[in-house]
């Protein structure tokens, strides 16, 4: 018998509609227990049922996207993150995460457990995690409150990612109005196990017994998944209790505790405590083993003293597991996470009736059918309508824009100067990114690549989304989201095997907004059809959203790939004098020779509109064949892609990246090129220099193997033009004949490094 | 021999000496056993030399290195020491070495607060200790740090006897060797990277040897510390 607790507050409309469940919500609910809820019922479906948990909003757009491959060894959705094979016995498990509503309202902390949470999910499958990435969004940061905010989210991460010792070696970051009250902190993690050691969020065996390891729980996180599933408004401010806490030290402890249980085989399943807390762990272990779970909730460890079940449950204390261990092994599992200093404690145990059952001291205070309740959440199809403002987006005209003046080295300075093109070094120099000691390349190149010692295998690792692209056109700027962190990745020798995604959108049930959601999945679909990559898992974010408006939508892209030998790895930057300087060019046409949505047209023309840069899939492919096969023959010494701030500033960017191991010592090599040959298909100046138009590469190589880079070219259909060389300390660009760019290297690389400081007004 | 990286709650280069130190034994011909020490061991046994490895034991709660001090093992540490048998601290294990009172001084905050992980330069103040040997005199070398709180402060009148007695490590440098305020990265005084013990047999440093201990990681100096300790110990 459910017994409601002398201290509930009666259940009436209102409370209802606190707890973010609709009426129709309601009557399914009453269905699904065949009675009316108690308070703590209610509370744990409100949690289950939130769009963070459930998906109701997405779930059926969702199923659109390509999930298999022989390299996959668990799909998405299955578990808390997918897992794919990388050879010889080795498997990687990862996925992405969205942390932007905490991090609104504290940015240090929201940003800081967004770390923990996504590690959590990977180590709960049995991998140890050895990357971290993340992808930022700010507003622009001539704010104050921006600056704040950029520092506070990085701080926050790189207070838990250096304390748990796991290098966080890439990512992106972006500077736009759009995300101007509403940042975007989305956290990578990939972890590393033998595939006979994956783990499983299954409780399995009747009478097994459920224990609860980690740290205590306390009032804080109440109600995160709900409050991640509303706008922003002023009152967010007052739901600062739903941002969590996060102790990284016992995270740290929890991980190394878990990594030694898994080494032997006292458990059946283990499933991390992250959003929705104990309620959500105890119905996905549950509903995954087609059992039932009974648990008493006066057992859990508390930090406070008199909470509820209703606050036990809900709570999103983190660093906390629920372990499902066999019968009889109790007692090593103790010894395990008492060396470790860690709460380890039996809280109940498995059955057979398909019942959450939750008890305080004996009394039951919910009944729940697991599976219906972490199965059959509401599923909408909300009505999606083409926004407006895409008629005058897709009018727009290159004609409509002056001709350009003949300052082009200027422009090509302000955009260096842009800290979204600009260099990102303030911020990784305050992650740790070497401990572990794999990272090959350093932050700074398209591509992270890490060396996984403990597998001899290289991993290329990069995230990609222009949100700009994706609000004037959504397929196409999620095409290209798709494409350019292939891109990346075969510009560092590897080869495309998976990719994750987050996204990031605005209120879903606005008919603008679930357009702009569906056909950003069109896309996605699109981009992993086209390179062989499944969706290994991910996360949604909606109401990203303020009383001014919705972000642009950003369907952020991590993909994951695979470099076959040492010799192979491959960086962005300029590497010997006198190296020849190529475009690998697959697309060849574009009406807007990529000026629509560009940096150019935004920055220095004050203009969000025209179409993006196509993506033609096929050619883009073909653009990687020809690539990846340069690079394996030898032939390649350097390859940065084309993307924000066009050709030019792809130039300039080869001249100056290298990584500097001290500053005053950084390698800087200049270009002559000559622009005359891409000039012929492209309709004036600016364009040439500044158009985003995808699908191309600057590599530069030794002059003898031009020829043969050539010949690979023209067998994939790929144009290949010789640009110039690399030589002196200047970047010269001409087009017949006449000079369009001639400044020096170093002045460049200062208007790049300084990008951030100069934005922000800080610079000394 | 036996080296012995003692395992902190919270330490986390734990692996990355482990894997560096037992395969530099091994390319150079050495046999040595290296093996992680939990640190609530009091009676681990005998070890030639002990690495207290980088990371934030208990959390950097209090003060980085302040709970670390007091775990079983460092009683055992301490005693090792005293019989002059070397032990090498590095970023945490620094920390720990002068909150146990190993090592003089203390790690403050890195003067801009914030912390900073990339590649510096560092000059070898001297080369005929057991930890350098392998150094040529005045070696400029290129190690990354990683930490908040390497900012190496001593009274004046510590830091005099430091320098009198000839017990500063290493300092940040030029990559010519030039001693600049310009390239000391968290503000430590006289550029201290890393300081001896009276008698050389105690090594405590902020940058992170064993992180540049392999042509892959874009520098190889590393080596020359970890070498020059496991062949000093073996002859």
């Amino acid at each position: 018998m459910v017994e409601s607790l002398p201290k509930d507050p009666l259940i009436t409309p209102e409370l209802i509609a606190d707890h973010g469940i609709t009426p129709d919500e309601y009557e399914r609910l009453k269905g699904i227990l065949k009675r009316e809820p108690t308070y703590t019922e209610l509370g744990i479906f409100s949690v289950m049922w939130s769009e963070h948990c459930s998906y109701k909003n997405s779930r059926k757009q969702l199923k659109n996207f390509p999930t298999e491959g022989l390299q996959v060894l668990i799909k998405a959705g299955e578990e808390n993150a997918g897992v794919i094979d990388v050879g010889d016995g080795w498997a990687v498990a990862f996925k992405v995460e969205s942390h932007n509503h905490p991090s609104a309202v504290e940015p240090f902390q929201g940003a800081a457990t967004g770390v923990g949470g996504i590690l959590r999910d990977i180590f709960t499958m049995g991998a140890r995690p050895v990357i971290n990435m993340n992808s930022l969004r700010f507003g622009r940061p001539n704010s104050g409150q921006v600056q704040q905010l950029v520092d506070g989210v990085v701080g926050g991460i790189a207070h838990y990612g250096n304390c748990m010792g796991i290098p966080t070696i890439g990512g992106d970051v972006y500077y736009d109005e759009t995300y101007e009250t509403n940042c975007l902190v989305n956290a990578f993690s990939l972890g590393i196990m033998k595939i006979d050691e994956i783990q499983r969020g299954e409780a399995t065996g009747v009478g097994n017994p459920v224990f609860y390891v980690g740290a205590a729980t306390g009032k804080d996180g109440i109600h995160g998944a709900t409050f991640a599933s509303t706008e922003l408004t002023e009152e967010s401010e007052a739901k600062r209790s739903s941002v969590q806490v996060g102790d990284p030290f016992m995270e740290k402890l929890l991980l190394e505790a878990c990594l030694e249980l898994f080494q032997t085989d006292h458990i059946v399943g283990i499933q991390d405590m992250g959003a929705a807390g104990l309620t959500c762990s105890t119905c996905e272990t549950a509903s995954r083993g087609g059992s039932g779970v009974e648990i008493d909730v006066a057992l859990v460890p508390q930090r406070e003293a008199n909470m509820t079940p209703y606050e036990i449950l809900l709570s999103e204390s983190q660093e906390r597991m629920l372990v499902i261990v066999k019968k009889g092994r109790e007692e090593a599992v103790h010894k395990i996470f008492e060396k470790w200093d860690l709460h380890v404690v039996e809280i109940g145990h498995v059955t057979d009736d398909g019942l959450m059952r939750v008890k305080y001291n004996g009394k039951v205070v919910a009944e729940i059918p697991a599976r219906e309740i972490a199965d059959d959440a509401p599923l909408y199809d909300p009505s999606a309508s083409k926004p407006k403002y895409l008629k005058a987006v897709s009018a727009w005209q290159l004609s409509e824009l002056p001709q350009p003046g003949s300052d082009m080295t200027n422009i090509l300075m302000k955009l260096l100067s842009e800290p979204t093109i600009g260099s990102k070094k303030d911020i990784y120099r305050r992650y740790d990114h070497m401990v572990r000691t794999g990272t090959v390349v350093l932050p700074g190149s398209d591509a992270a690549v890490f060396w996984m010692r403990e597998a001899d295998k290289y991993l290329s690792l990069a995230a990609d989304c222009n949100g700009r692209y994706c609000y004037l056109d959504p397929v196409m700027g999620s095409r290209i989201a798709v494409a350019e962190s292939a891109r990346n990745i075969v510009c560092s020798g590897g080869r495309p095997l998976a990719l994750t995604d987050c996204l990031n959108f605005g209120n879903p049930t606005k008919p603008e907004i679930f357009w702009q959601f569906k056909a950003c999945v069109q896309g996605l679909k699109e981009g992993c059809e086209a390179f062989n990559t499944p969706v290994t898992g991910g996360n949604v974010s909606f109401y990203n959203e303020n009383p001014e408006g919705a972000i642009d939508p950003t369907p952020l892209v991590v993909m994951v790939g695979q470099i076959d030998k040492k010799e192979h790895i491959t960086t962005q930057w300029f590497k010997k004098e006198g190296d020849a300087v190529c475009l690998l060019d697959g697309l060849q046409d574009d009406s807007l020779a990529g000026i629509g949505g560009s940096e150019y047209l935004r920055r220095i023309h004050d203009l969000k509109t025209g179409n993006p840069p196509c993506m033609d899939l096929k050619k883009e492919k073909a653009l990687q064949d020809a690539l990846l096969k340069a690079i394996t023959s030898g032939l390649i010494r350097s390859a940065h892609d084309v993307s924000e701030g066009g050709l030019a500033v792809c130039a300039a960017e080869c001249c100056f990246t290298a990584p500097m191991e001290v500053e005053s010592e950084a390698v800087k090599l200049g270009a002559k090129l000559d622009f005359t040959s891409v000039g012929s298909r492209t309709p004036r100046p600016d364009a040439l220099l500044f158009g985003e138009q995808q699908s191309r590469v600057i590599v530069s190589l030794a002059p003898e193997n031009v020829t043969a880079l050539e010949e690979i070219a023209k067998e994939f259909g790929v144009k290949c033009d010789l640009l110039g060389t690399v030589t002196g300390e200047e970047l010269e660009i001409t087009l017949n004949q006449g000079t369009l760019i001639k400044a020096k290297v170093d002045d460049l690389k200062k208007a790049w490094r300084d990008a951030y400081k100069n934005a922000a007004g800080l610079s000394e | 021999m036996k080296i012995g990286i003692v395992v902190f709650p919270g330490s986390n280069c734990d692996y990355d000496c482990l894997t560096s130190f037992s395969r530099l034994a091994k390319e150079n011909g050495l046999t040595a056993e290296v093996g992680y020490v939990w640190h609530k061991e009091s009676n681990p046994g005998t070890f030639d030399a002990y690495v207290l490895p980088g990371g934030f034991s208990y959390g950097d709660y209090l003060r980085c290195g302040a709970i670390a001090r007091f775990s079983p093992i460092m009683e055992e540490v301490t005693a090792h020491a005293k019989k002059g048998r070397p032990v090498i601290g590095i970023c945490n294990g620094f920390q720990i070495l002068c909150e146990s009172g190993l090592l003089p001084g203390a790690l403050y905050m890195n003067r801009d607060l914030n912390f900073i992980c990339e590649h510096v330069y560092l000059r070898t103040e001297r080369n005929d200790t057991i930890f350098t040997s392998l150094c040529k005199s005045k070696e400029v070398l290129n190690i990354p740090i990683a930490h908040g709180e390497g900012n190496y402060y001593a009274d004046d009148e510590t830091l005099k006897k430091l320098e009198d007695e000839d017990l500063v490590a290493f300092r940040y440098c030029t990559g010519d060797g030039l001693v600049t305020p310009e390239v000391n990265p968290n503000g430590s005084r006289n550029n201290i990277a890393g300081i001896f013990n009276k008698e050389r047999t105690i090594l405590g440093m902020m940058p992170h040897p064993e992180r540049a201990a392999e042509p892959g990681l874009g520098s190889s100096d590393g080596q020359k510390i970890i070498v020059s300790l496991l062949k000093n110990i073996a002859k």
